[in-house]
């Protein structure tokens, strides 16, 4: 093999569907995930949560569990280390929850109050659960509802123009409306597991994470410690969705390991996943849209509301996602939220847009309803030359493009208006749809590549593949900015020691990975002589993308789509199936078509596990879940989810190197509303209420109002 | 999970003996309910008895004697068998209506119908149930109950039973036999779960250390035409919100034979005696399904958020009987 | 006297007899995962719930985490480590990787054991809940798209490559699916 570049083969990997680098050991069972990667010496660490909702520690009584077989060490506020609290984040103001073992108060139930540590999983969990904790309880408050009290609305949760009431008093048409979407779990397959151990005063961490330079910089900051001093891996993640930030087990693994001097493991079980790695908050929305007969928008008001807890502010900002979609002469969008005795909700897969989308995009069908109009019809009618609150011109924005592709495809324009009026056998059929809109993001990375002597390339950037397909379209991308065939490429991803990164998440991953990759590449190629050797060290350039990304100009950069779908409600039983998705979007250059399909049908099937499933109950009298597990919280199984097809629009951003936006979420975003407004075509009855479970199906009828 | 004591037993009356000797020891079949609660901390035996490769494991069907299935007959081949899925076709669909693939192929006849209540409550250790903890209370009446008991409840619980098969087996009039060290016995299964009343923690009337031999279903063409529907919150891998077992006899336009039974809806499989009285030498007609499920849902004493269930389990009486008789008109 | 609580076994995984001593509270997962250094096979819930931990067991698909490995002694269990041929892969898990039927691949070994036991309970003709007519004289089902979706439901995925796995396991069934895309427009 050549030791030097080819400067004249021209590959194209970008674009071309390519198998994933690390399928193989993903089907025979030999990636290993953060559990997984043997440790001699390897101690186990068990979590214990409190079972109060609100009060204090009064006593941990440890004497007895340090005394049952293999019981190394229990750890708790009255003997943990200590943990600095005064740091910054890249995303504002710490999580306190992270502040754990560090004093007596319970702001909810499941929050860490002990980790027993023992010899093998099985000691550490019979220790745990008979450790005793003694509480000194105080009243809870967790409930939830619209307009409670103790509403607040956030710094920049606001925004608008016009007066809304004019315009609605104004509108011939106005639709006034409250839906209300439950508290949802990521759910990840792989529980979050750690491994923590010292090795030669460094810390070593493995652990399942979406940013691993991220959770480093984190753990050093909590434990003083000198960021080159802890390295975090994480190879391979079993699914994140938001919830792999740090989180406890981490903290207690490192916690732990530094206590003992040896390594340990601590892996969160399901129902104490429900508990800490965060979750969307419920949320209640109130829609108000006024128009013109013929359609268009004088006044869009979106209020949304949701929770967080009295240790950390996270806003599901569900009212956001209309302020870039539609123009109206009034336009108003605001999130308000309120502290409960809950644990702290985060981003979860499409945060705000999710819920809003729902709210907003349902409120849409139901006011082409009352105009006599066709959804589709509706929208395209009130898009926006500009954004509609910021004036900024878009970078691209193709929502017509989508809606007239997936209502080709899909059979739209055969559509009887009419809803109730398909039937077949016990079911009633509809078809709905909905508009898509997500942020497209990007944020400084750096990468650094490698020319080898024997010709291949190492890559080294501290990407995180989730599942996104991320390894393998960064392995497409490096060999096209090399001009070498993907196979010459090896991705080095998931080891803090790469560098400064983006997390996955914000569907900004692989956009901003590959920019920085790019810019490495691109470099090495120009300082690769031709025909010359490369030395036995290879030759390695560095990019740092912070100057590029920040001299972005100012514009409403965001991806699109248009969601159908077909479902069947047999409203004797309650019963709601759906029958085909069909999603057209407008994401931006695709890189890998295989994985990006997945994406995108991913979160459309996310979507529909939305409408159809997920939904956690909190216990008002105790405060905590009812049903923790996934048996009492359902997501969709394989025999939920029909055809669903994904497909995409030419869609290159004119500012990104290659083009790329981002795909992760966008599928998820007015899945539920398309499928919502296919249950009214159904049924005649709107439900505006999430999951659209059987009782409420059954409750709601045919033909009326729910 | 606390520490246990193992043994595998290869014979009937071993087994037996090695329970009676130990209150704190119980019979481990398939293990799907019973390790996960011990998982959950719900139980805590000190000895499990392994009664996997005892002799219990064969289906015999003679139309003279009906169908015998031994008790550790694993739910997927009872499912797969066929003179069940001839004889009794609605309970092969119960069976594979019920869990996954997976737990079909662990999970035994006996432990099935010895399955514990999903309910929320019961299997959180943190939080009160009288189930679990005699006298601790009912959470589930003022809280989370949309999916408990409209029939037979009571003010100390509320909890449903889990099983599909069940609920067949009970529209079947199926026998369970039993023995314990001082014998054998048999009881039918409508009395295999006493009522609730103030004692839910009493979840059946076997002998203490009995172990649960085989269950039998008597003869007859009847339940050829049977079936069974269950609703759900997701399309499979989710225990019901509302069941039904029926099967249906008509000749010259009147009902002539009837089963019908419930599921999901109280703390045993719910043989809808009433119902089947309604029916009984009447009509073959919507209405007429409708005013035997109403008399049979008369009874309901639903909670403010399972209401629904009364509706459903009408609607499921209608539909299903309507499409028995429509297959008998064929 | 207190009973023993732990137990010297002998366990037949993939062929090979592994010796080892076990507390009785080990699962057959536990045992795989942290005694043998077998993490193929997952732990995604522990009770049950989502398929993860699927292997065989003389088989026939069964949940590892429900499986005591004392009660496990005797019995032949295949993990995914056994299911390729050396090099060579299982044509289910080609169909996977060729097909991009996982995405973050946590699930995948359970997917593809239970498909493995999937197909053979098919093939013996086995009926399942979506089966219109349950009776030995019906025709046996074909392995449509709605048979494989509810045969595979015990198989929880949360990123929702159900459709992509679906495909994938017809296609290794040489189902009509398997070959193209659905359609829905």
């Amino acid at each position: 093999m050549s030791a030097t570049t080819d400067s004249t083969t021209m590959t194209k990997a970008v674009g071309s569907a390519h198998t994933r680098v690390e399928g193989v050991a993903k089907v025979t069972g030999t990636a290993r995930y953060a559990a997984e990667v043997p440790h001699p010496e390897l101690a186990h660490g068990w979590l214990v949560l409190s079972t109060i909702a609100r009060g204090r520690i009064r006593s941990v009584e440890d004497a007895p569990v340090l005394g049952m077989p293999g019981v190394l060490a229990v750890l708790h506020h009255g003997n943990a280390p200590r943990l600095d609290g005064t740091y910054t984040t890249p995303f504002g103001p710490p999580d306190r929850g992270l502040q754990l073992l560090q004093d007596e108060r319970v702001p909810f139930v499941g929050r860490p109050v002990a980790l027993v540590v023992a010899e093998t999983p099985e000691q550490a969990r019979e220790a745990a659960e008979a450790l005793v904790v003694r509480y000194d309880e105080e009243p809870h408050d967790v409930a939830f509802f619209a307009d409670r009290p103790g509403m607040y609305t956030p710094e920049g949760a606001e925004q608008g123009k016009g007066d809304v009431a004019a315009e609605l008093a104004a509108s011939a048409v106005v639709v006034d409306a409250r839906y209300s979407t439950p508290e949802e779990h990521h759910s990840a397959m792989e529980p979050h597991a750690a491994t923590a151990r010292w090795d030669g005063g460094r810390l070593d961490v493995i652990d399942s994470n979406q940013g691993s330079r991220w959770v480093a910089d984190e753990l050093a900051k909590l434990f003083s410690l000198d960021p080159d001093a802890v390295r975090v891996r994480s190879e391979h993640v079993g699914g994140g969705f938001g919830s792999k930030a740090t989180r406890p087990h981490v903290v207690l693994a490192v916690m732990a390991a530094t206590v003992l001097r040896r390594p340990v493991r601590v892996v969160l079980t399901r129902r104490q996943m429900f508990s800490l790695v965060g979750y969307r908050s419920p949320t209640e929305q109130r829609v108000r849209l006024g128009a013109d007969p013929d359609g268009r928008l004088r006044a869009l008001d979106h209020q949304a509301e949701c929770l967080t807890s009295t240790v950390h502010e996270f806003i599901e900002r569900s009212a956001d996602f209309g302020r870039p979609l539609y123009d109206a002469d009034a336009h108003h969008t605001v999130t308000r939220v309120v502290a409960l005795d809950v644990p702290t909700p985060t981003w979860m897969r499409a945060p705000g847009e999710a819920p809003g989308s729902f709210a907003l995009e349902s409120a849409l069908d139901e006011l082409a309803e009352k105009c006599g109009i066709d959804p589709i019809a509706l929208r395209l009618r009130n898009e926006p030359a500009v954004g509609p609150l910021s004036g900024l011109p878009f970078s691209g924005r193709n929502l017509r493009g989508c809606f007239e592709e997936g209502a080709r495809r899909f059979g739209w324009a055969d559509r009887d208006a009419r809803p109730g009026v398909r039937r077949e056998g016990r079911w009633l059929l509809g078809t709905g749809t909905a508009a898509a809109a997500f942020p497209t993001l990007s944020a400084p990375s750096t990468a650094a590549v490698t020319a080898e002597a024997d010709g291949t390339f190492t890559v080294r950037v501290t990407a995180m593949d989730i599942g996104t397909g991320a390894r393998t379209a960064l392995t497409l991308v490096a060999a096209d900015a090399l001009e070498v065939p993907p196979d010459r490429i090896r991705m080095r991803i998931g080891d803090s020691e790469f560098g400064s990164a983006i997390i996955a998440g914000g569907s900004m991953g692989t956009r901003s990975w590959s920019w920085a990759i790019i810019a490495a590449a691109r470099e090495l190629r120009d300082r690769l002589v031709p025909g010359a050797a490369v030395p036995p060290e290879g030759i390695t350039v560095r990019s740092d993308t912070s100057a590029a990304v920040g001299a972005l100009p100012d514009m409403e950069r965001h991806t699109f789509g248009a969601q159908f779908a077909e479902v069947a409600v047999d409203v004797t039983s309650g019963e709601v199936r759906v029958r085909r998705m069909l999603g057209i979007f407008a994401a931006g250059r695709i890189v890998n078509p295989l994985t990006a399909r997945g994406q995108f049908i991913g979160g459309m099937t996310w979507g529909l596990s939305m409408a159809l499933h997920e939904e956690a109950i909190r216990d008002q009298a105790s405060g905590g879940h009812v049903g923790a597990d996934l048996a009492g919280y359902h997501f969709s199984a394989h025999a939920d989810i029909p055809a669903i097809e994904a497909d995409w629009l030419d869609d290159p951003d004119p500012h990104d190197p290659i083009g790329i936006k981002g795909i992760g979420e966008i599928g998820v975003v007015g899945a539920a509303a398309a499928i919502a407004n296919a249950v009214w075509h159904a049924t005649g009855v709107r439900h505006r209420t999430l999951p659209i479970r059987p009782d409420r199906v059954l409750t709601a009828g045919a033909g009326g109002h729910a | 999970m606390r520490e246990f004591g193992y043994e595998r037993a290869v014979d009937v009356s071993s087994a037996v003996t090695l329970l009676a000797g130990d209150p704190d020891a119980r019979f481990l079949g398939g293990g799907t309910n019973l390790v996960d609660l011990m998982k959950a901390g719900v139980e805590r035996p000190a000895r499990l008895v392994d009664i996997r490769e005892l002799p219990l494991g064969r289906i015999d069907f003679t139309p003279a004697t009906g169908l015998r299935i031994g008790a550790t007959v694993t739910n997927a081949d009872l499912a797969a068998h066929p003179e069940v899925r001839r004889r009794y076709p609605a309970l092969a669909q119960a069976v594979l209506a019920g869990a996954s693939g997976q737990l079909r192929n662990m999970a035994t006849v006996g432990g099935n119908l010895l399955q514990r209540t999903r309910c929320g409550y019961f299997t959180d250790l943190a939080k009160p149930c009288n189930k679990r903890a005699p006298g601790s209370g009912c959470p589930a009446i003022a809280g989370e109950h949309h999916n408990h008991a409209i029939l037979g409840a009571s003010a100390h619980c509320v909890a449903t039973h889990p099983s599909d098969m069940a609920v067949a087996l009970t529209a079947f009039d199926a026998v369970v036999s039993y023995e314990t060290a001082s014998g054998t016995g048999e009881l039918p299964l409508t009395d295999l779960y006493p009522p609730v009343g103030d004692t839910p923690h009493r979840e059946t009337a076997l002998p203490p250390g009995a172990l649960i031999t085989g269950v039998t279903l008597p003869p007859g063409p009847l339940a050829e035409r049977s079936r069974y529907r269950k609703v759900r919150e997701r399309a499979s891998y989710a225990f019901a919100i509302g069941s039904i077992a029926a099967a249906l006899d008509v000749r010259g336009g009147v009902v002539r034979e009837v089963r019908l039974a419930f599921g999901a809806v109280a703390s045993r499989p719910w043989r809808a005696r009433e119902a089947e009285r309604v029916l009984l030498g009447g009509p073959v007609s919507a209405e007429a399904f409708a005013a035997a499920a109403d008399a049979e849902l008369a009874a309901a004493e639903p909670l403010p958020h399972n209401g629904y269930k009364v509706q459903l389990m009408r609607n499921l009486v209608v539909a299903v009987l309507s499409e028995l008789a429509e297959e008998a008109s064929r | 006297m207190a009973p023993s609580t732990s137990s010297a076994i002998t366990l037949n995984i993939n062929g090979e007899k592994y010796t080892l001593p076990v507390d009785h509270r080990t699962t057959l997962l536990d045992a795989l995962r942290e005694r043998l250094d077998l993490t193929g096979t997952k732990k995604g819930c522990d009770q049950g719930q989502c398929g993860a931990c699927t292997v065989l067991i003389d088989g026939r698909r069964a949940l590892s985490c429900l499986q005591l490995a004392v009660a496990a002694e005797g019995r032949a269990i295949t993990t995914i480590e056994g299911v390729a041929d050396g090099e060579r892969l299982h044509p289910v898990q080609r169909a996977f990787l060729e097909l991009d039927g996982y995405q973050c691949g946590y699930c995948t070994p359970g997917q593809i054991c239970s498909a493995l036991g999937m197909l053979a309970e098919h093939a013996d003709g086995w009926p399942s809940a979506v089966t219109a007519d349950v009776r030995p004289e019906a025709e046996p089902p074909p392995l449509s798209a709605e048979e494989i979706r509810e045969r595979m439901s015990g198989n929880l995925c949360r990123c929702g490559a159900y459709v992509q796995i679906a495909q994938a396991v017809a296609r290794a069934a040489e189902s009509p699916l398997g070959e193209t895309e659905e359609r829905v427009a």
